[in-house]
């Protein structure tokens, strides 16, 4: 039971695009691997426009005060056994808005991130093989 | 017959299950010549089966303050409605004499029970996108419901009047498919582009528009009731062309009948990848005025034995 229930999530992760305050440009890049050039959906992939269909959030920007309760209603709604892919360096560590007076810090101190990709914006390929590697490793 | 052989029939073969993996399979070939279209190279063979695996063993929520009988009773009509209705279409074109006085209308009556358990689901989950859905899948029921009846009027009057699933079959072997004249042609088209809607597929993807209300009816659902709703959907995927060739293109009795349905299957598709999406507005005014008027003169052309 527990094997099939590994295949399914592995061969069928639905993700759910949360922007919490980005400044789109990984949105964009998170869009360009939709595609026809890079095609997800071989991997099984579907982006759903519902968290109640999500297996995993893809989070975006840096998390300040005002997004942090929305971003944790978004988990919160989520059926459970789910992934949260931090996606670009505001995810991951902040990275240049560290010292500002709104942001409160990373997404893993709030909620627990599984896999991290860096980069501003990271490109295309460099999130396929993060979402990849995080589903081998399951 | 016996309880066993009843049982056998509605769970196993031609019922819930045969239909099923059969409905997922088709899933699997609209995806992936949606794919090719787009000159991509589309998801494996067993994808269906897995995101239907996976959201069989997710946690199911209900949300907070809906209720919880109808939340939950939605999914299950519809999936009992085509269980009942894959039997009744299969045994009836494996031996057409097992039909009795007024099937036909069983027959409609069984595809109108999905939408309502949409519109029932969609209501109850207190999600305003939910609701806009809801109301929209209604308007957009009574749309294509309109046509359609008239249709399978055309039907009933090249059949000789007759209201029996089985007569309607027999008269086709016996005096040739009704599609082969001008009546039949316009019948085709007419309850194909109501199978598109039945289907909510695009151009009439209305109820689910995924660029403005998310998933429509579906959005507050997860898990187990999600599955079932995508079950139903893929069951619906099987049995309307069937049911189309059943009634217009010689019944589905013959090996010849496998590669029409394959041809309905993916004449749906190409609608549904070359096509935009239209307004409520729009889809009513085309089944209401456009569609409407032609099979009103389908209908008079059958009545005139053209």
């Amino acid at each position: 039971m527990a094997k099939a229930k590994l295949w399914g999530l592995k061969k069928s992760p639905w993700v759910f695009h949360v922007a919490a305050a980005p400044c789109n440009n990984c949105d964009i890049e998170i869009l360009d691997i939709l595609t026809p050039r890079w095609d997800v959906e071989r991997f099984g992939i579907v982006l759903v426009g519902s968290p109640r269909h999500a297996d995993a959030l893809l989070v975006t920007g840096v998390i300040n005060r005002k997004s942090l309760p929305r971003v944790l209603r978004v988990y919160e709604q989520t059926p459970k056994p789910c992934l949260v892919i931090g996606v670009g360096s505001c995810a991951c560590h902040t990275h240049i808005f560290e010292p500002s007076y709104n942001v409160v810090g990373p997404y893993d101190k709030y909620i627990p991130v599984d896999v991290y990709i860096p980069g501003c914006p990271p490109k295309p390929e460099a999130i396929i093989l993060g979402v990849v590697k995080a589903l081998k490793r399951l | 017959m016996s309880i066993g052989k009843i049982l056998f029939s509605y769970v196993i073969f031609p019922g819930f299950i045969f239909t099923a993996i059969v409905g997922l399979f088709l899933t699997w070939i609209d995806r992936k010549v949606t794919a090719r279209i787009h000159w991509r190279v589309g998801p494996p063979w067993f994808q269906p089966y897995a995101d239907f695996l996976k959201l069989l063993l997710k946690e199911t929520i209900i949300p907070e303050g809906s209720s919880k009988v109808l939340f939950m009773l939605g999914p299950l009509l519809g999936l009992v409605a085509m269980s009942i209705l894959a039997v009744m279409l299969f045994s009836m074109n494996f031996d057409p004499t097992r039909t009795f006085v007024g099937d036909l209308i069983v027959i409609i009556y069984l595809f109108a029970l999905p939408p309502i358990g949409v519109i029932i689901g969609g209501s109850s989950s207190k999600n305003p996108l939910a609701s806009v859905g809801a109301s929209r899948e209604m308007t957009q029921y009574f749309a294509y419901e309109l046509p359609f009846l008239f249709a399978i009027a055309i039907v009933i009057l090249k059949a000789g009047g007759s209201i029996r699933f089985g007569e309607i079959i027999l008269a086709q072997q016996m005096g040739g498919s009704f599609v082969y004249s001008i009546s039949g042609v316009i019948a085709v088209v007419v309850i194909l582009l109501s199978v598109q809607a039945k289907l909510s597929f695009i151009p009439f993807d209305i109820p689910e528009a995924e660029q403005e209300i998310m998933a429509g009816p579906y959005i507050e659902y997860s898990g187990v009731a999600l599955a079932l709703y995508k079950i139903t959907r893929a069951m619906m995927f099987f049995l309307l062309p069937v049911f189309l060739i059943s009634v217009l293109w010689g019944g589905f009795n013959n090996w010849w009948a496998i590669l029409k349905f394959l041809l309905v299957v993916v004449l749906i598709v190409l609608v549904k990848n070359t096509n935009p999406r239209l307004r409520i507005d729009q889809s009513l005014k085309f089944f209401w005025v456009g569609l409407g008027i032609l099979s009103i003169i389908g209908l008079i052309l059958a009545f005139h034995g053209l």
